[in-house]
């Protein structure tokens, strides 16, 4: 049925089964966050570390501390420990997302509209707000904007954005399409280290395809990749391992085919090993403190 | 009945540049109502205003020096509403711009050389600079709104001209008068065509605002100040920083309007006198958004409000406008442009209650 809908198969995920890892890129270690509103949710000593070609998953409920992640990750919030966030060895704890780039480190935030691109600018001009570095479109501070185009162009070919062309606007795309146009914003620029949040949300079945098959086919070009989301069939199909957050707290790394959706399941409602949080109410059900 | 705004999903392009000639029109139609229902000419007020000073050769000179403040001033305020930085306080700036510049120009006093009149610009830009510096910190440090702390310093440097001009820097020939000497030669703004009172403000002026324009159109600067005002969020996570950014809005528009007022105290005044604050910086508030806060569009909209500034004195002597009335058409110009905007923004739509249980 959604074949006939999107008007092409759906194609299965094309993953190498011999696919092998490299060293250790992305070490993330005891990094931590402060709740930047009352409603926000910190994260408490995170650890982990993705190797070199590996998709790594964080699966959750939402509002457990992802954003807050995300941004401390991108470097959009800054954290205080140098040492917190390495990739290939070097310390990035303390730089900007511009920094970040530089050194190979791109995300993607969840929100489209307004974060992750801004609608009244044109597709041209979002490819300056976060490839203008690694796709050399400044030049003497001035924007080069035939690179921006030209880059632009690219990205809508390959990744078959739905759009009339690099000067449309970005909010007169539709949502899917403009997730495809950022996705592909950030692989095309070929980073080693790629963190996305719900990277095919409120997307059709046929772009969510393409999307997933990109970031298999970066991981294999030797990137590693994080994929916050919440959606545990794609964390499944796509990821290599995978953690679960909750209450701002990561759990140890899983493999993914030798973990059960039940031990997954159980750690997105929060039994950290601990039980100090579940308990059984009188109907029998069980109950998790928020 | 009642009526709710609903977003468009495309705001006309067209009406976007319409906008602003609509108000215009609608200003001399409205405007003109007005004045005859109040028992003036209307229709001469508005012939007075809008036309006579363009069909009258000798007022286009003063439709130059009126203009010249106007661009400069309202192209640094439009970078700063670009960044979403509202700078409500540029006429302070420019007073204190002036008063930094008559500082130079009184302390180098009787001496000649090429280099009094840069010097004069220098102090003047660093001076509203530093004066817009401190909204600037104030709103990066403390969170305190730049709204109200720029206009209030607006009126603290009026007093600061008062004092200047009543003793430190009174004319010691001035009979009493509350002004400072004239500024001699070396410190005032050649005319640039002789025989009339064109300065050099005036080429400045067109020169700062095409310099702005390439900057905020082509530059990564330019670039920074339209995403942090657009989407703060997204600005960050490009890397810019809205702090740096809110310093830099501030800065320019600050030190731009320094510089139109070290133009004005060394071009048409040639001294500081207490009728210094003219309220440039304010009228080049409706010039910025007369203009769509785009440099080039500025130039016009500041012609068109020096327009309504020389017709408006022209007003008083020929049909005995009150000299309010200039005022009254440039507020209903913004007014009307204001509107415009929600309108092409936003479509207003009839709300209907219906019975509820039709919804059963």
């Amino acid at each position: 049925m959604a074949e006939k809908m999107i008007g092409a198969s759906l194609k299965d995920i094309k993953k190498d089964p011999n696919r092998t890892f490299g060293p250790p890129k992305l070490v993330v270690s005891r990094l931590s966050t402060r709740t930047e509103d009352e409603f926000g949710v910190a994260v408490e000593e995170v650890s982990f570390t993705v190797r070199a070609g590996e998709i790594f998953g964080i699966a959750g409920v939402a509002g457990n501390g992802q954003n807050a992640l995300l941004d401390s990750l991108s470097g959009e919030v800054l954290g205080e420990e140098r040492e917190a966030i390495s990739l290939d060895g070097h310390p990035l704890g303390l730089l900007n997302t511009t920094g970040r780039r530089k050194f190979g480190l791109c995300a993607v935030p969840e929100e489209r509209n307004g974060h992750a691109a801004v609608a009244d600018f044109t597709l041209a001009d979002n490819s300056v707000l976060t490839a203008r570095d690694r796709l050399k479109m400044v030049v003497g501070g001035l924007i080069d904007s035939g690179a921006a185009r030209t880059y632009t162009g690219k990205v809508i070919a390959d990744f078959a954005v739905k759009a009339l062309g690099p000067q449309s606007m970005a909010g007169s795309l539709s949502g899917g399409n403009l997730q495809k146009y950022i996705m592909g914003r950030e692989i095309l620029q070929r980073p080693s280290v790629l963190v996305v949040s719900q990277p095919t949300w409120g997307v059709d079945a046929g772009a969510a395809a393409a999307i997933r098959q990109a970031l298999v086919d970066l991981a294999a070009e030797g990137s590693a990749i994080v994929i916050i989301s919440q959606d545990l069939d794609e964390l499944l199909e796509l990821c290599d391992t995978l953690a679960v957050i909750n209450e701002g707290r990561l759990s140890q790394t899983l493999k993914v085919g030798e973990a059960s959706i039940e031990e997954i399941g159980l750690l997105m409602g929060g039994v950290h090993g601990t039980g100090e949080q579940v308990h059984i109410e009188a109907g029998g059900g069980v109950a998790v403190q928020a | 009945m009642q009526f709710r705004l609903e977003k468009r999903p495309q705001p006309s392009r067209l009406m976007l540049y319409a906008a602003p000639i609509l108000a215009v029109i609608l200003t001399m139609l409205v405007g003109g109502a007005i004045f005859s229902a109040i028992g003036y000419d209307g229709p001469g007020a508005v012939r007075e205003i809008f036309i006579t000073p363009l069909v009258t050769s000798y007022k286009w000179q003063d439709l130059g020096i009126k203009a010249a403040p106007l661009i400069i001033i309202g192209v640094g305020l439009a970078v700063s509403y670009r960044a979403n930085v509202w700078n409500i306080g540029a006429e302070g700036q420019y007073v204190v711009g002036g008063v930094c510049a008559t500082g130079v120009a009184l302390a180098t006093y009787g001496m000649t050389g090429w280099w009094i009149l840069p010097l004069m610009a220098l102090a003047g830009v660093a001076g509203g600079a530093a004066y817009a510096a401190i909204p600037a910190l104030l709103r990066t440090r403390l969170g305190v709104n730049e709204i109200l702390t720029s206009l209030m310093l607006t009126y603290a440097s009026v007093q600061l001209v008062y004092y200047l001009v009543r003793a430190p820097w009174k004319d010691p020939m001035g009979m009493g008068f509350p002004q400072t000497r004239i500024f001699s030669e070396a410190a005032r703004l050649p005319t640039i065509i002789p025989g009339t009172i064109v300065h050099l403000g005036v080429p400045i002026a067109i020169l700062v605002a095409l310099i702005v324009w390439f900057v905020m159109a082509r530059s990564l600067f330019g670039f920074q100040v339209r995403v942090v005002g657009a989407a703060p969020h997204a600005a960050r996570y490009g890397g810019f920083s809205e702090n740096r950014t809110i310093w830099l809005a501030l800065l320019v528009s600050g030190g731009l309007a320094g510089l139109a007022g070290m133009l004005e105290v060394a071009g048409p005044f040639q001294r500081l006198v207490p009728g210094f604050p003219t309220n440039y910086g304010f009228t080049a508030i409706i010039a910025a958004f007369l203009g769509r806060l785009d440099p080039l569009g500025v130039i016009f909209a500041s012609i068109v409000l020096a327009i309504t500034f020389v017709g408006g004195e022209m007003a008083q002597t020929t049909i005995g406008l009150p000299a309010a009335a200039a005022g009254i058409f440039q507020a209903m110009m913004l007014f009307f442009l204001l509107a415009g905007d929600l309108l092409i923004r936003y479509r207003l739509k009839r709300v209907t209650h219906q019975p509820t249980e039709a919804r059963a």
